[in-house]
């Protein structure tokens, strides 16, 4: 065959017949024009907006005279620097002025804003989906790394700088060069007392903080697919931590039914609509991926991290490895462990339960359910902090708060408290938390603090005993 | 955004890898407006004693380093958030390139947006860097952009990659958001489309 004839016979396999990951669909969609270089501009169909990231972006906008292209693909929320404590007394000065300027911004460049006031505040990836802003099929980009969770949906969602924040306001646009498929196939199903939390601490210990870089990771298989929305939102939220630009799980039932009804989502013959596109998104049979990587459900633990890296985690049964790296040696100093030590046992200072990892209504179920008639252990302090202002009337609407409260636990208001000590949430040095949130990062949580991560069940099971335990020694008294 | 074209600097070594965002900057100072003075905040944790003094031992605390324009670390640096104060905080110190074996994507792009070139280049040639690196004042180390290449003290030349859309706004200190406005009629195109095709995403309302 001569080259001639061979790009001829090619041509419509390539373009027409080659099936396409749920990743390659979504981008498809969304590219406005490709550049000479191969990156593409991709379109941006919700922007979501807050404090910490955007003040330089309007900044910039208000300096070269531009405008927000698009507010109505636009929403922001205050979360990481706002007081959680009752009453949001406490605020500090330099968080004040960030919470002003957000306002001032919205204000001038018209953009949707919830209030800190409003019930329907909260976390912004916890509100996103909550709230119906954030959909199946869409792109989705935040000055955050844990957009990643909206991925859940099926939609293309990862995290952005300020000069991208600025880029998007102004353009409603990204500048992307398309990162590489990755999926992540989980067989089987998840044991009895192993949730989305410790799945996805176990691909981490895997394949390892930068063992998604470059890449989208579709998560796919039994165990994923069984999965409900909020367990499909911890795993997703996590990619970041395996160094992918976004998770992605498939749309289906599961996630039509999530999404039906949800206020800013269509409603009646649109949603049907919407439903009909998005049932075309799932990966097509045959489709390839750049990597697969396979995970046994069977083999997934209650996981513990024990360094300063969320790939520095182990089993609850298992340990710290006995020959251990220089930076893993340093991250031992750090935590005050040994090689070889379990990580069972430990004695907690703290307990945070909270974030856009494990922020959700079914996050505080599982803790009320471990706390129920039990109490909080002397020394011990715990932070229940619901991921919005919806999800902590829910739970107070389901008595869940009462059930915390009479425990020792400490109900807060919603924010993203604990997880990165830029409020007033923070740990003090040497203080040892079992933290449901993403990151164990040196300092993260507070100078000198040191975080272990875990599942909502383990940190609860962690604030009764003081001590990591495996939670599924305990026994969990059903809610009433 | 400043152009970078070559740079000859003192560079810094930070043998350690997974340098996270919240070791470039913790979240604690990122309660400013503006992107600039976050230089002096720059690896805090590493740099400063609870007390506020400096750690004598932390590299950029040593009389060799404490103007370096270079660093040079180990893999998957910059992973954590999407805090482009870790960028803004690496340029206020005076850092206008990172040499690793690899870097964290959101990271990498940051940096580029504010006219810090990373490279990414073998371990092995990392660790010969790092030795250089380790004669402080003694070596200065050249990256040169236009040529790809950067330059050992012993004269070796190391060739580099980098993206050509990058270079070239690197070279030139180019603004993103005035190129894409250039293909604003496509935005404008792609919008329209969208609305006919897809009438059923709605807005955000006004709250």
């Amino acid at each position: 065959m001569n080259p001639m004839t061979q790009s001829l016979f090619d041509k419509p396999q390539t373009l027409f017949d080659k099936p396409q990951t749920l990743f390659d669909k979504l981008w498809a969609a969304h590219v406005v024009e490709t550049l000479p270089d191969g990156a593409a501009i991709l379109f941006i169909d919700r922007h979501l907006v807050h404090e910490v990231t955007s003040p330089q972006a309007f900044e910039g906008l208000r300096a070269a005279g531009r405008k927000v292209r698009r507010p109505d693909c636009t929403l922001a929320v205050a979360d990481h620097n706002v007081p959680t404590s009752p009453g949001r007394v406490g605020a500090e000065a330099d968080s004040v002025l960030q919470l002003k300027t957000l306002e001032e911004n919205v204000a001038a460049f018209g953009v949707p804003y919830i209030p800190i006031d409003d019930p329907r505040q909260g976390i912004v990836h916890v509100i996103g989906p909550e709230l119906g802003a954030s959909l199946p099929g869409m792109t989705i980009v935040c000055g955050d790394s844990h957009t990643s969770t909206h991925g859940a949906l099926g939609a293309l969602a990862f995290g952005i700088g300020t000069s991208e924040v600025e880029h998007v306001l102004a353009t409603q646009t990204l500048i992307q060069s398309k990162p590489k498929a990755m999926r992540i196939t989980v067989k089987g199903r998840l044991s009895p007392g192993v949730t989305a939390k410790d799945l996805a601490l176990h691909i981490i210990a895997e394949i390892g903080t930068a063992g998604g870089t470059g890449c989208v990771i579709e998560y796919a298989g039994e165990a994923v697919r069984a999965l409900d929305m909020a367990g499909r939102m911890t795993l997703c939220n996590m990619s970041i931590e395996a160094g992918a630009r976004a998770g992605l799980v498939a749309p289906d039932e599961t996630t039509f039914a999530y999404v039906r009804g949800r206020p800013m989502a269509p409603q009646g013959e649109a949603f049907d609509a919407a439903v009909a596109y998005w049932r075309t998104l799932p990966s097509d049979p045959g489709a390839r991926f750049d990597r697969e990587v396979v995970v046994a459900a069977a083999d997934v633990a209650p996981m513990v991290t024990w360094g300063t890296s969320p790939e520095e985690g182990a089993p609850i049964n298992g340990g710290v490895p006995n020959v251990v790296t220089a930076d893993e040696e340093r991250a031992l100093e750090y935590m005050a462990l040994r090689p070889g030590q379990g990580v069972a046992g430990a004695q907690i200072d703290v307990v945070f339960i909270g974030s856009c990892t494990n922020g959700r209504i079914e996050d505080i179920r599982e803790v009320a359910r471990v706390a129920r008639g039990r109490s909080v252990a002397e020394g011990v302090r715990a932070l229940v902090v619901p991921g919005s202002g919806l999800v902590k009337a829910q739970a107070e609407a389901e008595g869940l708060d009462r059930i915390l409260i009479d425990a020792g636990f400490e109900w807060r208001e919603a924010g993203c408290s604990m997880c990165l000590g830029m409020n007033p949430d923070r740990l003090t040095p040497g203080q040892r938390c079992a933290s449901t949130s993403n990151r164990n990062f040196e300092g993260r949580q507070g100078p000198g603090g040191r975080t272990h991560l875990m599942s909502p069940a383990m940190a609860a099971a962690a604030a009764v005993t003081g001590r990591i335990v495996d939670v599924r020694e305990l026994g969990v008294r059903e809610l009433a | 955004m400043d152009a970078f074209t070559t740079l000859t600097a003192v560079a810094a070594p930070l043998p350690a890898a997974n340098v996270d965002t919240d070791k470039i900057i913790p979240a604690r100072f990122l309660k400013t407006i503006k992107r600039s003075g976050l230089g002096t905040h720059l690896f805090d944790g590493l740099r400063y004693a609870p007390d506020g003094s400096e750690r004598p031992e932390f590299v950029l605390n040593q009389p060799a380093y404490r103007k370096a324009e270079i660093l040079i670390a180990h893999e998957n640096f910059g992973c954590g958030s999407s805090r482009e104060h870790a960028a803004w905080a690496l340029l206020d110190f005076g850092i206008r390139c990172v040499i690793a074996p690899s870097f964290a994507d959101i990271f990498h792009g940051n940096a580029l947006k504010n006219g810090i070139l990373p490279i990414a280049l073998p371990r092995a040639v990392c660790d010969a860097l790092m030795q250089d690196a380790a004669m402080g004042g003694n070596a200065r180390i050249t990256v040169d952009l236009e040529r790809q290449v950067v330059i050992r003290p012993s004269g070796e030349e190391i060739s580099f990659a980098v993206d050509p859309m990058r270079r070239h706004f690197l070279l030139n200190g180019l603004d993103d958001i005035g190129q894409t406005l250039q293909h604003e009629a496509s935005i404008t195109a792609f919008e329209q489309a969208r609305a006919a095709t897809q009438p059923w995403i709605p807005a955000i309302p006004v709250i």
